[in-house]
């Protein structure tokens, strides 16, 4: 057991590293460069370029750059390029922006998919489990952003409420309810279509493991020992179904810091994803280096985690 | 194998011949009939792929028949099948179907030719970026599955370390230290061949020994490759380099598919791993087959299910991610329509011209659900354990 996590966290540290070394050559040699972003500006001017080039190292060959980029990072001293403000405590304001779209959007994934694939297990060929196939590929099928602008359209003819944004423009102070009931009418659109691709693919997962665990031997003899059916099918069943499940809570971290860059550019929502968006339009390559670079890092932590949860929920399992 | 039923029938004494009935193609025909999902998404997806062929020829060239890029401004956002103003327009600006079958936009360009043509966009970028993804994926799961076992030894580490580092640091602009790198590259492949035949010997001396030490095999090299892949948020790292490239539909289709290759680096290893310990690998082997027959004649059309039921799937995903690139205004340069820059130019009128929206928006939403719908039904039909089932 400590031989595997030493052995995977020394893996994932060597991953870490030519992660980082990919991403930086990707960004590096791409043509064109930041000095470069806008020429039409009559204050960019060559000695300004030069001096713009001279401040951020751009004048250095490319090891040297990559040294200084990853020196300044983990000592917490990278700056944006575009405004000089330090971009992990960006990253960090942005990310409390995101976190309550992901957190909305996972407790919708996991308790729609949930009853809605172990009951379509169950009605196996049924009317219930074929409209459920179909509305599964429909969801993950539709493009994103038409699915919002049909749902937008949907909510503000019929409700009558502002979805745009994360809250009302000039709310202001007014009664902490009606704010309450603004924010969660922003919340709610985004979080649900951050969810649809995953309650689609998790409640298709539910399914097919369901499937498969009332076909063992041991839910038959729970059948024939006269048990209740709910009984069979949450007690026997449902439990051993779950196994696959618990492994998932690791991998649904890297969603921490995706956010959808498409969700969230259509809803002016200030998040991640946005700013990963701006942060390549301006390339900002600081930004986008330390996004991707953050989003590796809980990659490689989900998936340690996922392999040490399967380690201590399946006692089959013997490293 | 190959025995004559006819000469030897008595030894077997068999009642039927020994070829089955049905053809292993009739066979999947007759499976995949009882799926009507799939089907239905069989039909549209040959639907698909004749309406973009005929867009294709209908739109393209210098006197298209339907003409996407034709301004019309005193024609703008007219409705789906509303006849055009005849004495306001010249003759040749008049739509030749007599009417604006999807209506026009706010430049008053006829919305049917413009997704005609971005059908074609559509169908080309989810074949290409797929059928690059495909060949990347089956190269190194093969040599992962097939070759997986052999290792690196530290001389061609070396030469492959100096003759990266020599290419890194001349595109950095650095000739002198990338040509030292190069050379020393050089010389390690140079020293490696020549002292081959010494290399052989039982006495060997030590600084052979390290020479020719093993390091991690070509397997770990391979899927930690594919891990490392895998660390990158694939929407964002595509996004990432669209961005920085020069907008064309070429590079998009590039980047796709070299961003979508490790799950079928996956299935060709996993499926790889097991056929080689098969008894026809063997006795292909046996025959004195090369490696390049074994691999491509003997163990492709076995592994290839999977590989076809992901790439189904992985086109439709590509044309997702293709109209999410143009929505955000990063896909194909704008004279060109792609169903997704439709839908993006359309999004301010959407209260007043919703046909802009929602006809590239079903329209998407209809070939990826096709392409879906028959990738599924695919597995299933490929998949020998649900087929006892049926």
């Amino acid at each position: 057991m400590l031989s595997f996590i030493g052995r995977s966290i020394v893996q994932k540290i060597i991953t870490l590293f030519f992660v980082s070394i990919v991403s930086f050559l990707i960004i590096h040699l791409a043509p064109g460069e930041p000095s470069q972003v806008d020429p039409m500006n009559p204050k960019f001017t060559p000695e300004m370029v030069e001096r713009f080039r001279e401040a951020f190292h751009l004048d250095e060959p490319l090891h040297v750059q990559y040294l200084y980029f990853y020196r300044d990072l983990f000592s917490g001293k990278t700056i944006s390029w575009k405004d000089n403000l330090p971009v992990l405590k960006k990253i960090w304001e942005r990310f409390l922006n995101s976190l309550p779209l992901f957190i909305v959007g996972t407790i919708l994934t996991w308790t729609i998919s949930f009853p809605v694939g172990i009951r379509s297990a169950l009605f196996r060929g049924g009317l219930y489990d074929r409209s459920f196939t179909f509305g599964a590929y429909l969801l993950i099928s539709i493009p994103g952003f038409f699915f919002a602008y049909s749902l937008i359209i949907m909510v503000v003819y019929l409700f009558q409420v502002p979805v745009i944004g994360m809250e009302t423009f000039g709310i202001g102070d007014t009664a902490w309810t009606n704010r309450a009931m603004d924010r969660i009418w922003h919340l709610l659109l985004p979080s649900l279509l951050g969810a649809t691709g995953g309650i689609a693919v998790l409640s298709r997962y539910v399914r097919s493991q369901m499937l498969e665990v009332e076909g063992q031997d041991y839910v038959r003899t729970a059948k024939a020992k006269g048990l209740a059916p709910d009984q069979v099918h949450y007690k026997h069943a449902l439990r051993n179904a779950l196994l696959p499940f618990v492994t998932m809570f690791g991998l649904i971290l890297p969603g921490l810091i995706g956010g959808s860059v498409i969700i969230e550019s259509i809803f002016a929502w200030p998040g991640m994803g946005r700013m990963a968006y701006e942060a390549i339009l301006a390339r900002d390559y600081p930004v986008i280096l330390t996004i991707n670079f953050v989003s590796a890092v809980l990659v490689l932590v989900g998936t340690f985690i996922s392999d040490l949860l399967y380690l201590v929920v399946d006692p089959r399992i013997r490293l | 194998m190959n025995v004559n039923p006819h000469t030897d029938a008595q030894d077997y004494q068999l009642d039927e011949p020994l070829v089955p009935k049905r053809t292993r193609l009739q066979e999947f025909w007759r499976l995949f009939k009882q799926n009507k999902l799939a089907i239905a998404g069989l039909v549209f997806f040959i639907l698909f792929f004749v309406l973009a062929i005929i867009g294709l020829t209908l739109t393209s060239g210098t006197d298209p028949v339907l003409d996407p890029a034709l301004v019309r401004l005193q024609e703008k956002l007219r409705p789906p099948l509303a006849k055009p103003n005849l004495e306001m327009l010249q003759p040749d600006e008049r739509p030749p179907l007599g009417i604006y079958v999807f209506g026009t936009d706010d430049l008053g360009r006829d919305v049917f030719a413009r997704m005609l043509q971005g059908s074609w966009v559509s169908l080309t970028v989810g074949f290409v970026a797929v059928g690059i993804a495909i060949i990347i994926g089956i190269f190194m799961g093969g040599i992962a599955g097939y070759y997986g076992q052999r290792h690196i030894r530290i001389d061609q580490l070396m030469a492959a370390g100096f003759l990266t580092a020599g290419a890194v640091l001349l595109i950095t602009d650095l000739i002198w230290a990338g040509a030292v790198f190069l050379l020393c590259g050089m010389a390690c492949i140079l020293i490696s061949i020549l002292t081959k035949s010494s290399a052989r010997s039982k006495t060997k001396p030590a600084w052979a020994r390290f020479w020719y030490f093993n390091t991690i095999s070509i397997d770990t090299l391979v899927m930690r490759f594919v891990d490392i892949m895998l660390c990158f948020p694939s929407f964002f790292l595509i996004l990432t380099v669209v961005a920085l490239l020069p907008s064309s539909i070429y590079n998009i289709m590039i980047i796709i598919g070299l961003t979508s290759w490790m799950g079928t680096t996956r299935f060709v290893r996993a499926e790889f791993l097991s056929l080689r310990e098969q008894d026809f690998v063997a006795a292909a082997r046996a025959l004195g087959l090369n490696n390049f027959r074994i691999i491509f004649r003997h163990m492709m059309p076995n592994a290839v299910a999977p590989v076809l039921v992901s790439a189904t799937i992985g086109i439709a995903t590509a044309i997702l991610t293709e109209a999410g690139l143009s929505f955000l205004g990063f896909g194909v340069p704008p004279p060109h329509a792609t169903w997704g820059n439709i839908l993006s130019d359309g999004k301010g009128f959407i209260f007043d011209a919703w046909w802009l929206t929602f006809i590239p928006g079903i329209a998407i939403l209809v070939v990826v659900l096709s392409f879906n719908l028959f990738g599924e039904g695919l597995r299933d039909v490929l998949n020998p354990k649900l087929r006892e089932r049926n």
